[in-house]
């Protein structure tokens, strides 16, 4: 095998798979490293095997709760999380195959191995040398980590991360998360909908932090007819990890509170795989949160190495990561492409109902002082929903009001993920709430949500 | 057989025609001498006619293209013949599309927020489609977002260059445009037509520019008898309300209006087009001690002869201590330069481009004039108008002349 190449890339995640695919395309002799499975985090333990689980959730609630009134009646129902367990670990599979097939469709050298940077564009993996002509591209993404300062450090059995939760071969009774973010909601949902005792526990003041307000009390309100319980603003102070099981403390306004539960799953934060990749020698800076340093091209501090994905900071998102990717392989080709406009990342979490977003959210949109106008529309009012029996959520467009511009979208749907691209490609293209209404959309959808909540923020919906 | 069709010379000084339209259309069979289509020359519209039979397989060059003598406008072949060699041994005439005139701004007025009775009710802007930067020949590109604001502010998006996909114009081009306008290129607020130049237009533009130096000044002179403006201006003294008016006061806030009734005069050359412009503002010829400074009053058409009065003796007085900032100075659309306190009873001033106009004036003089057949003695002034003939023809500039005239005679024409 040549030692050399255009472009070599460190991690085979969904920002460095993607940039050694666009890196192909573009001509360029691409070597992709990865010390694990192709796809990284997102396909084999994050994004692909979770959907998995949470579609294995959905179909439980349904059969359970709503299927008799849609006029199926399935008798007694039983739950084998082993074979939801089984369903995603086979969706993974497909997909990282998937990825090892793309890197042969375009010519990418995959080098199985840890690899670490040296000066000069040299990348080593297990002894052997390899040099990159035109650039190195790190995309080593993050991992799992326990509150090892609480007494929380990750043991795999009783204080548990997502990489153990994907592989369980039953679900436990009683479960406490750490962390109501994204990951921490959906894995409440699914260990709820399989029987278990979810405690969800969040030190910021809301669960799902980073949406808006509205969406998440939206959300708040369908866990808790779901028997989730939420602590908000509670800060774990103390964990201890018993026999049969482990007792959380935490701190909620100033009242310790004890939470017993078989396991804890740990879904606060991930840890940078920055470490022995051989930064400092390369002269490859960090800033002060412990990202790479990078420029609007993802440039490092280093000539020729360029870092993308979840090491290059926030939001840390697969989506955010492959189009960063596809920009590197650009620029490194010698391309000028257009700078990613990361106050346009959709946000999404795939619980039931979906919670998605982009842009601001009207918090945001106080703190700034903006003069906007707030459009909701709710499907309980939307045909197609109620045919489903999912009317829970809303579409809310935050609108400036001089010019009508789409400040912000929030979502809360049985398919909120599909529907924030409308206001994706809106707020891309720089539309305002009147082209998303001059749209004719199709009816019956949820999609009618959207252009409702447009009209409403301009004092003229029609359904409700 | 193949028969090209070239854009011929349909005059003797003919270098390019622009195609007005096409009389045949792809696919129909055409006979040697038939019409194809119609072309504007130098001089007038002249029919382009088929020079072989067959059927008219392709035309290269639109509807509003304008395209050079002797290059390939269409194709004339029989149905299945092969015309690949005909399209690529001739160079195509490709060329400009043009045409209409395109609205490059909304009138302020309609660009305002409409005062909305709740904050629900506040809709960003009509809803109704509305003319905006819509261009018939040459497309813009912008983003819905950028047209708004830049309808909003009157900035012209022709002159803004997009950072978006394809050359798109976004929101940060037009904010950004907004910050280096006043330096790079002044553009006057309140908005503008550009109208492309027609073939006769651009004839007279080069033909006078080789006759007398790059801008082809003629001059209209005319006497204004101004015993009237005297007493209304006595009269308006006499109140003691607000500042002393000028004569140059008055004749600012006449001109303007004139502007307003003659907008052909309010424009600019700019070189592959008229700027004509919506708005008027006026720059004024001020002497200082190292030279002349031309002080603009914006939006003259809009001001009372009190605010006019008001700005210019602040601008003047400004200009003096040569404070004034370079946005105070450029982007007028007409000036005006007066010599009567020096006694100068007549001049000719020189343009300012690119503006097309500037109006010259003279001292109030008293002189004998004969009015049906009586002798009198009567307060007349001379005004002598600059035009760059490219832009303003003589009867376009005797018209605005004969404006200021009558309104300088009949000071109520003011308030028509």
């Amino acid at each position: 095998m040549s030692k050399t190449f255009d472009i070599i890339i460190l991690g085979g995640g969904p920002a460095g798979y993607v940039c050694a695919i666009r890196a192909g395309q573009l001509g360029l002799n691409t070597a992709l490293v990865e010390r694990g499975k192709l796809g990284g985090v997102c396909v084999n333990v994050g994004c692909i095997p979770s959907k998995a689980l949470l579609h294995s959730a959905y179909v439980a609630n349904l059969v359970q709760h709503d299927a008799k009134k849609l006029g199926v009646s399935v008798g007694d129902v039983s739950l084998d999380f082993a074979a939801a367990i089984k369903h995603s670990r086979q969706v993974s599979e497909q997909n990282s195959k998937g990825v090892g097939f793309l890197m042969k469709k375009h010519g990418v050298t995959v080098i199985e191995g840890s690899g670490t940077i040296g000066t000069g564009r040299t990348v080593t993996v297990d002894g052997t040398t390899y040099t990159a002509e035109k650039a190195v591209v790190l995309a080593t993404g993050t991992r799992v980590k326990g509150l090892p300062q609480v007494g929380l450090e990750l043991d795999g059995k009783t204080v548990i991360s997502t990489d153990e939760a994907l592989f369980l071969e039953k679900v436990p009774s009683s479960v406490a998360i750490v962390g109501a973010g994204a990951v921490g909601c959906e894995f409440a949902d699914i260990f709820n909908a399989f029987g278990a005792k979810v405690t969800l526990i969040e030190m910021l003041p809301q669960i799902l932090p980073l949406e808006d307000a509205e969406a998440a009390d939206a959300l708040r309100k369908v866990y808790k007819k779901r028997k989730i319980d939420m602590l908000v603003s509670a800060k774990v102070s103390k964990g201890v990890v018993g026999d049969d099981g482990v007792t959380i403390t935490v701190e909620v306004d100033g009242k310790a509170k004890e939470i017993k539960a078989d396991m804890v799953l740990m879904a606060a934060g991930r840890a940078l795989n920055l470490e022995d990749i051989g930064l400092e020698g390369a002269g490859v800076e960090r800033d002060e949160r412990g990202f790479v340093k990078v420029d609007e091209h993802l440039k490092t501090t280093a000539e020729g190495v360029y870092a993308i994905g979840d090491i290059a900071g926030p939001p840390m998102l697969a989506h955010k990561g492959s189009r960063e990717g596809v920009l590197v392989a650009e620029v490194v080709a010698g391309r000028a492409p257009h700078p990613i406009k990361y106050d346009n990342v959709p946000s999404v979490t795939y619980c039931h109902p979906e919670v998605a977003s982009i842009g601001l959210t009207e918090e945001q949109c106080k703190e700034q002082e903006l003069d906007y106008v707030v459009g909701r529309f709710p499907f309980s009012a939307n045909g197609r929903a109620r045919a489903a029996m999912e009317t829970d959520g809303f579409v809310k467009i935050i609108r400036g009001k001089r010019y009508g511009e789409i400040l912000g979208a929030h979502v809360v749907a049985s398919h909120a993920s599909e529907l924030i691209h409308e206001l994706a490609v809106a707020r891309e293209n720089e539309y305002t709430v009147e082209e998303i209404d001059l749209a004719v959309h199709a009816h019956p959808t949820l999609s009618e949500a959207v252009a409702e909540a447009a009209l409403d923020s301009l004092g003229r919906v029609l359904h409700t | 057989m193949v028969t090209k069709v070239l854009m011929e010379a349909l005059s003797p000084t003919m270098e390019e025609g622009k195609v007005l339209s096409w009389l045949k259309h792809e696919g129909d069979q055409v006979s040697d001498g038939d019409v194809l289509a119609e072309v504007e020359t130098d001089k007038a519209v002249m029919e382009l006619q088929a020079r072989g039979q067959g059927v008219l397989r392709q035309i290269l060059a639109g509807e509003g293209a304008t395209v050079e003598v002797g290059k390939l406008v269409a194709v004339i072949a029989d149905p299945d013949e092969d015309i690949s060699g005909a399209l690529g041994g001739t160079e195509a005439g490709a060329a400009r599309p043009s045409a209409k005139p395109e609205r490059a701004a909304e009138e302020p007025e309609t660009a305002e927020e409409p005062a909305a009775p709740t904050t629900r009710e506040a809709e960003p802007s009509p809803a109704e489609s509305q003319p905006t930067t819509e261009t018939s020949g040459r497309r813009i590109k912008a983003s819905p977002l950028a047209r708004r604001l830049a309808d909003e502010r009157g900035l012209d998006l022709s002159g803004v260059s997009g950072s978006g996909p394809g050359g798109r114009i976004i929101k940060r081009d037009v904010e950004s445009a907004e910050v280096t306008a006043p330096v790079a290129a002044p553009a006057p607020e309140g908005g503008y037509e550009d109208v492309e130049l027609t073939q006769i237009r651009k004839t007279i533009a080069k033909r006078l520019v080789q006759s007398i130096g790059p801008v082809p000044h003629f001059f209209l002179t005319t006497e204004v008898d101004m015993e009237r403006a005297w007493e209304a201006r006595a009269q308006l003294n006499a109140l003691e309300q607000g500042p002393r008016i000028s004569f140059n006061d008055i004749i600012l806030k006449v001109v303007a209006q004139a502007l307003v009734e003659h907008p052909a005069c309010n424009a600019w050359w700019m070189d592959d087009r008229i700027r004509y412009f919506r708005d008027v503002h006026l720059a004024v010829a001020v002497a200082v001690d190292e030279g002349l400074i031309t002080p603009v009053i914006r939006h003259a058409d809009r001001k009372s002869l009190r605010e006019i009065s008001a700005e210019l003796r602040e601008l003047a007085e400004r200009a003096r201590a040569r404070k004034l900032t370079p946005e105070e100075y450029t982007g007028g659309t007409f000036s005006v330069s007066n010599l009567g306190m020096f006694d100068i009873d007549q001049f000719t001033a020189v343009i300012n481009p690119p503006e097309a106009g500037i109006l010259a004036v003279g001292s109030i003089t008293e002189k004998p004039v004969v009015t049906d057949g009586d002798l009198e003695v009567r307060r007349r002034m001379r005004l002598t108008m600059s035009c760059d003939h490219r832009v303003i023809d003589g009867a376009t500039g005797a018209r605005f002349l004969q404006s200021v005239k009558l309104m300088l005679e009949n000071p109520l024409a003011l308030v028509w």
